[in-house]
């Protein structure tokens, strides 16, 4: 038996901690996210798998601190994050909004880096790996929308190693994309991970996706959110499309993961949050 | 074969048009009205001259300076006004009653104010330029989209480089929109200034002509100030290809999806 992701959290590069988020609207308050609580080790790669609606993108901006919390905090490397850290990168899921149309591929890349003060040598080095690592060295001559929809996503995934981030988001970055193109991108994305030994939380509605790519996945219920199940993924480290797909413990994990799901539709939450909604309610009573 | 059919289509019209004037005015005609051969002569005789230098020259002259400024303001302006918001709120009600006020009204109190000078005109052509700008300046950079936004954000890209490398460009086409309207208003504020009050200048000429009885030279002017407008426009097309490029082609590509 392994031990659970959650306590091996002693050399935590990302904690987010009792985070909580409130719209306000004209409507009233609405509450994205009520309370998450988790930890990733330094080079994990782990996928935030949840329902449709239940605050994912709301989390991973307050992680990436594009938006303040309304309660709780995020720590990168026991720092709390007020404002995007320059440590941290992320990959949208509208890759055709995310890159700049107004330059051209190598541009888009280079561009984080020549806005640091990266001395030339050191950002060709940069970029070239960077494109060569996505399969892309050969168009940076190219307009992104020059490109289909993978290859646009392939640089926006240039542009993020590029910038020599310790974590990587990644919101849906394959939402968007066709099947064949996102088991290509799926690779990519093992591949990258392995050779550079980023920290990665990869952000997906897709069941399949989270347990194809993940070391561990980390399911939340429905709004207003909590996580329902933190599950560490037990497959071989080497994963192909054809082969891990038609393991017997991929089908297992997926169906797990897939019945968890379905009970977070469904309303249900587990019991700690449960025990927790009680407290705030006698609060709210009180107060 | 492609270049003779564009020349075709460019020169067609004209030639054709030109073709309806001469022979409806081979007899006889009104005073007023000109001949080509007539108009084609006196043409030369009064543009290529001394002229060109002591009219053309200071009308063009202050027509680039006075759009220039007014793009330069727009721009800065707009930008400014476009990204803080309690600027924006502050004064945009007011904009819009001075965006409202004809420019040529301002000429009079203008020339009280600041004297006939070249100042006078190339503030009258500001006053009306100066809009079209401005605004179309600050709706782009109010458009700049969120996810583009927030990309820049999370790499740190802010401050003077997020003008430069995210709001300018994103905001272009719609500054080169109002550019192209300023020009058109440039051209007719420069005549309505100098029309008003002037010594020299090309709005100044033809309203000497036309006191004068001068009609052919009259007439000449006109189409002085016609070829001026069409050169303006290509020069803007010309810029708008090259600087709008990506915008063009990302267009193109959406349109054919």
């Amino acid at each position: 038996m392994q031990p659970d992701p959650i306590q091996g959290n002693t050399e935590a590069t990302l904690s987010v901690r009792g985070l909580k988020k409130v719209y306000q609207t004209d409507g009233g308050d609405v509450e994205a996210v009520r309370n998450l609580t988790f930890d990733l080790r330094s080079g994990e790669l782990a996928c935030l798998v949840g329902p449709s609606g239940s605050g994912k993108t709301t989390l991973l901006k307050c992680i990436s601190g594009l938006m303040a919390p309304t309660e709780g905090e995020v720590l990168l490397d026991g720092k709390p994050v007020t404002g995007p850290p320059k440590k941290m990168a992320v990959v949208f899921q509208e890759y055709g909004r995310s890159l700049f149309p107004w330059m051209r591929v190598r541009d888009n890349v280079e561009l984080p880096l020549k806005n640091q003060g990266v001395p030339k040598a050191e950002r060709d080095r940069l970029v070239d790996g960077a494109l060569e690592a996505v399969g892309l060295s050969n168009v940076p001559r190219s307009y992104p929308w020059q490109l289909s929809g993978g290859m646009q996503q392939r640089v926006a995934i240039a542009r993020a190693i590029a910038y020599q981030p310790e974590v990587l988001l990644m919101d849906e970055p394959f939402a968007a994309v066709d099947a064949q193109t996102r088991a290509d991108l799926e690779d990519l994305i093992r591949v990258v991970w392995k050779k550079l030994g980023v920290t990665i939380l990869f952000v997906t509605h897709d069941i399949d996706e989270s347990v194809y790519l993940g070391e561990r996945v980390i399911i939340l219920s429905s709004s207003p959110t909590v996580i329902q199940e933190d599950i560490r993924i037990d497959l071989p480290e080497d994963r192909d499309q054809l082969n891990t797909r038609s393991l017997p413990r991929f089908t297992e994990l997926r169906h797990h993961v897939y019945e968890q799901i379905q009970l977070a539709k469904k309303g249900h939450r587990p019991a700690a949050a449960s025990s927790g909604e009680e407290t705030q309610l006698k609060g709210q009573h009180a107060g | 074969m492609k270049h003779l059919r564009n020349a075709g289509y460019i020169l067609g019209l004209p030639v054709l048009l030109v073709l309806v004037w001469w022979s409806s005015t081979l007899g006889a005609v009104n005073f007023f009205v000109p001949k080509p051969a007539d108009l084609v002569e006196t043409f030369g005789e009064v543009w290529f001259g001394d002229r060109f230098f002591s009219d053309v020259l200071p009308s063009l002259a202050r027509l680039v300076v006075g759009v220039s400024v007014a793009i330069l303001i727009g721009v800065v302006g707009g930008i400014l006004i476009g990204s803080i918001r309690w600027l924006r709120a502050l004064l945009e009600p007011t904009l819009e009653f001075f965006r409202a006020i004809p420019p040529p009204v301002l000429v009079p109190v203008l020339m009280l104010l600041m004297g006939i000078t070249d100042s006078m005109k190339v503030m009258v052509i500001i006053s009306g330029c100066v809009w079209p700008v401005l605004l179309n300046t600050i709706e782009g950079v109010r458009a700049v989209d969120p996810v583009l936004s927030d990309s820049a954000h999370t790499y740190g890209i802010s401050g003077r480089a997020r003008i430069r490398y995210l709001v300018l460009p994103s905001a272009s086409p719609q500054i080169m929109a109002g550019v192209r309207q300023s020009l058109s208003l440039g051209l007719i504020l420069m005549v309505i200034s100098e029309m008003f009050a002037s010594s020299s200048g090309l709005g100044f000429t033809i309203v000497q002509f036309q006191r004068s009885f001068a009609i052919p030279e009259m007439w000449s002017g006109i189409v002085v100030l016609g070829l001026l407008g069409v050169a303006m426009s290509f020069i803007f097309q010309w810029a708008e290809r090259n600087i709008l490029r990506w915008y063009h082609g990302q267009k193109e590509v959406e349109n054919a999806a």
